[in-house]
């Protein structure tokens, strides 16, 4: 119990300390590709220790639920990304949410944060606010196809399980898993705002969806949203790994060597996700806002033929 | 004990409807009256399920001749008796302050006491005769309630269009009842689920059924009444028609499908699935592009239903295929989501209410900045507002996903045709309850956030404190809700045991901190560990910053990217906030135009931009039924105008007609 509790700890003190570390590795990756020396991969530390030290300064309009929404983002953010899988299965609290419960805590942080964007009652707020209501909607039902295709072959919505049924090897190689692991891509590129559904990177463009909602947002507020949305990415590259590439994991209960092996693994994994989705981000150019029910509608028409392709496998 | 709390509730039913004669302008005490009233069905209905006891009847010499009235209290009427009663007991204490904002209260009053005593009545009927008096009597009385504000002109087209439509649904109702009746030649409920019955038949009175259920309910395509209706009431009286009266069509349709009918046929629930299903997405579009909050709230109404309906078409179809446990956690999810939605849907009408009390709007247009002047309420608002976006870790979230759930099991469904259909109607629930999410986002964020838009939104102050109370104890329920669902699955243990055959969750009373896990040890959800884990990480991540960042602040102008508009006209208006999925999904369904009208540059003026929706299904169901009617009266018109020897003809021919069908018949 207390061991599995260190563990459980560890697994969200780790994720907290590595996230800001996957941007530094996805921002490098980028520069490189294009030729240029980029930042150092431990800038966004620096970053966020500079902002932590800022002051803040608040909009006038701005009431108590524009105070308390980077605590309650990150917070959600945080939860959400400690309950998957990373090193090992089974952690003490993997019982609390299952998938569909930890996509949906991330919908809470979306909530307040779009609200958030509404509450000093700007143009851009507002902008930002809209688009990414549109992007999260048309996210939703391929996640779910997603889950569901998932959910067939594993047999069970928890995460834990379903990293163990696939450890195992009983899923072999199933046409549907690609499929899904294909569409869960998509959406979370979309999820994440990446390119080429938003550019993180733009500021004070028309084009902004992420960044248009946290515009009035300075100081120690930034840095939690900005920590926040970083879990974030980690959350979805490692409900990728936890999935599709589960191999190395440790389970709870075996020795300190498999613990090892199933972190540095872990590690493997994420930075070679990280460095595969900056090396995406410099081969495609952002999209019109309008061309990302297209993009997301491709990701609900794989799941979707995941799902069907599993029932025709099944009963052939 | 049931036999007494039986009789309990019907003399207080008498007692209580007495007081109409009473009811004039002296509102306190009738809904001091009501809260006690209503108060009262609640312990009732508690203790009934919490005893787990067997049905009781009773049966008085009234009513149809050689029939008599039948009053029974069993698990289903019981838990909806919950329903009904928890939301009239907090609608009432509301209306205590509430009532002081309006006038003329002669006109709500008594047909207030018929509504909540007919609603409880319905619930209790145990004979068709009974059932459709009650039922009737509930429509006629929330007709009236919405009638009250009768000076707007919108008001009378909208009990116009209700009067039918409910005349409508009583009109199904009474062949589906008459039908089943038949073949048992009795009217009592308890022998008429005897008989077996010719499976076109079974499948005629089913579609009557949905028809006057579905349309009580709000079902697509049955819905348009209720976006016109319910907004027109007052809003205490919305949030018990949108709340809670919606509830008592859904237990009619329970009880005439599940309980009287002997069988259910397969084809039944692909056509609940599809129509509940297309009513959870559709209803859902249509809110997001009102800017009126209760018209909104309403639509919203259309959604919910759609979710609790998923989850008796999937429990039906379960249950015919003879999976009982899955048909179990689907009728779980759907009355669990039921009493979810009548709580936060009251709670939302409720705050709608308060905002129109303290600032004359309904137009969110004209709103914003309200956190500001009515924190309560602006506080009670967010905690529906998350709930009905079906967010973690409220109540609206367990209910979805125990129904997302009981889609999972679909696949061990035998039959090709569901196999399919289920996960797709699991993608439009993902979907709806997505948009709904956007959609509260805009309602709140337009309304309580921001600056505000115009001067009665500046000015406006907090509504009184028993309205505050109510909507406290709403918001209270919500949470309890998601935190401990067991809770309320305990409490539906009786109702799902009668309807699927078993129960889901066996697990004792003690066991509420248990996750909601359905294998062992897979598929769980635990609210209680889920909000404990948020209360730690929330502590350490507010201390740490503190004691890390700087504590600095200044209170700055708003930056805007450095162009800030001064005049609050220029923010984020709700129209505005839907425009990108009105563009995604509005050419198919509004068949949406937009123009924008710019005047010449010479010519400065405002530029305009006009938008219009079209209610298909208005257009293309409702208008030619209505110009079929309009065309045939126009024809027969000149029946008016005979003279008394032709009418007198008429009355003749008449008279050998019948006469000639009835020959002709026996």
């Amino acid at each position: 119990m207390i061991k599995n509790l260190v563990f459980q700890c560890f697994d969200a003190f780790f994720l907290l300390a590595l996230s800001p570390l996957v941007i530094g590795i996805i921002r490098k990756t980028k520069a490189r590709f294009l030729l240029k020396q980029g930042p150092s991969l431990l800038q966004p530390y620096y970053d966020l220790m500079k902002l932590f030290r800022k002051e803040v300064t608040l909009p006038d309009s701005a009431s108590w639920l524009f105070k308390a929404t980077p605590y309650v983002v990150f917070t959600f953010s945080w939860l959400a990304a400690s309950l998957v899988p990373t090193f090992s299965t089974n952690l003490l609290f993997s019982k609390t949410a299952d998938l569909i419960a930890i996509v949906a805590l991330l919908g809470t942080a979306r909530f307040f944060l779009s609200l958030a964007a509404l509450d000093a009652g700007t143009s851009f707020g507002g902008l930002g606010s809209s688009r990414e209501s549109l992007i999260a909607s048309l996210a939703e039902p391929a996640m779910i196809m997603i889950i569901f295709t998932i959910a067939l072959v594993a047999k069970s919505t928890d995460l834990s399980a379903i990293s163990t049924f696939m450890i195992s090897g009983q899923a072999g190689l199933r046409v549907s898993l690609w499929l899904a692991l294909a569409s869960l891509v998509l959406v979370a590129i979309a999820e994440n705002g990446r390119i080429p559904v938003d550019n993180p990177a733009t500021h004070l463009e028309l084009t902004m969806i992420h960044e248009a909602m946290i515009l009035e947002y300075s100081g120690k507020y930034l840095a939690l949203l900005e920590v926040a949305s970083q879990l974030k990415i980690v959350l979805y590259l490692s409900l990728v790994a936890a999935v599709f590439f589960p191999f190395g994991m440790s389970t709870m209960g075996s020795g300190i060597s498999s613990f090892f092996i199933g972190l540095f693994t872990y590690i493997a994994k994420i930075g070679l996700g990280a460095s595969m989705l900056g090396f995406f981000e410099i081969l495609v150019a952002k999209m019109r806002l309008f061309k990302i029910p297209n993009f997301l509608g491709a990701a609900f028409m794989l799941a979707l033929l995941a799902t069907v392709l599993l029932f025709v496998s099944r009963s052939l | 004990m049931n036999e007494y709390l039986l009789k309990g509730l019907l003399f207080i039913f008498i007692f209580y409807i007495s007081f109409v004669v009473l009811a004039k302008n002296n509102f306190r005490f009738i809904y001091w009256l009501s809260v006690c009233y209503s108060g009262f069905g609640l312990l009732c209905s508690l203790s009934f399920l919490l005893s787990g006891q067997s049905s009781q009847s009773i049966s008085f010499p009234l009513g149809l001749p050689t029939t008599g009235a039948h009053f029974k209290i069993d698990a289903l009427a019981s838990f909806f008796l919950l329903i009904v009663n928890l939301g009239s007991f907090v609608s009432s204490f509301y209306g205590i302050g509430y009532g002081s904002h309006t006038s003329e209260q002669s006109r709500t009053l008594p047909f207030y006491i018929i509504f909540l005593g007919s609603m409880n009545m319905v619930l209790l009927a145990a004979d068709a005769f009974s059932f459709l008096f009650f039922w009737e009597l509930m429509s006629l009385s929330s007709w009236a309630l919405v009638m009250s504000s009768h000076q707007h002109k919108e008001t009378a087209e909208a009990g116009f269009i209700y009067i039918l439509m409910a005349s409508l649904g009583t009109f199904a109702l009474l062949f589906a009842l008459s039908l089943i009746a038949a073949p048992s030649k009795s009217y009592c409920f308890d022998q008429m689920g005897k008989v077996s019955m010719d499976g076109k038949l079974a499948s005629l009175i089913f579609l009557l059924a949905l028809l006057g259920a579905g349309s009580k309910a709000g079902l697509i395509p049955l819905h348009v009444w209720l976006p016109k209706a319910h907004p027109a009431a007052p809003s205490h009286v919305s949030a018990l028609m949108s709340g809670v009266m919606t509830k008592v069509a859904v237990y009619g349709f329970i009880r005439i499908v599940f309980e009287l009918l002997p069988s259910q046929e397969k084809w039944w629930s692909i056509l609940i699935l599809i129509i509940a299903g297309i009513s959870t997405v559709v209803g859902v579009l249509y809110a997001l592009m009102q800017h009126d909050i209760k018209r909104l709230l309403a639509y919203h109404t259309i959604e919910n239903i759609g979710i609790v309906f998923i989850g008796i078409g999937l429990s039906m179809a379960f249950k015919i295929y003879g999976m009982t446990a899955a048909s179990a956690l689907a009728m779980t999810a759907a009355l669990f989501h039921a009493l979810n939605h009548s709580i936060f849907k009251n709670l939302l009408f409720l705050g709608s209410g308060a905002i129109q009390s303290a600032t004359d709007q309904r137009d969110m247009e004209k709103l914003g900045g309200l956190i500001l002047n009515m924190p309560h309420t602006a506080f009670t608002f967010l905690i529906g507002s998350v709930a009905i976006s079906a967010l973690p870790p409220l109540n609206g979230f367990v209910s979805e996903w125990l129904l997302m759930q009981s889609i999972l099991q679909s696949p061990q469904l035998p039959s090709w045709g569901m196999k399919f259909l289920v996960p797709s109607v699991g993608a439009f629930l993902a979907l709806s309850a997505a948009l709904a999410a956007s959609c509260f986002i805009k309602v709140y964020g337009i309304t309580f956030l921001g600056r505000p838009r115009s001067m009665q939104s500046t000015v406006a102050s907090e509504t009184d404190r028993w309205s505050v109370l109510a909507m406290y104890a709403l918001a209270f329920l919500c949470i309890i809700f998601g935190i401990f669902p067991r809770l309320v699955i305990h409490l539906l243990g009786p109702v799902v045991r009668a309807i699927a055959a078993t129960h889901y969750f066996p697990l004792s009373a003690k066991s509420f901190f248990m996750p909601l896990s359905l294998v062992v040890d897979q598929n769980a959800y635990n609210g209680f560990v889920l909000v404990l884990l948020l209360g730690i990480f929330l502590f350490f991540i507010l201390t740490s910053v503190k004691w890390l960042s700087s504590n600095q602040f200044r209170r700055t102008p708003i930056w805007d990217c450095g162009y800030p508009e001064k005049s609050p006209d220029c923010q984020y208006t709700a129209n505005s906030f839907a425009q990108p999925i009105r563009k995604v999904f509005g050419p198919f369904l509004f068949a949406t135009k937009e123009k924008v009208v710019c005047s010449e540059p010479w010519y400065p003026k405002a530029a305009k931009m006009i938008v219009k929706l079209h209610d298909q299904i208005w257009e293309y169901l409702y208008k030619p039924v209505a110009m079929a009617i309009d065309r045939i009266s126009e024809k027969i018109n000149f029946l008016q105008f005979l003279t008394v020897r032709r009418y007198l003809v008429l009355v003749f021919l008449t008279l050998v007609s019948l006469l000639g069908c009835l020959a002709f018949l026996l």
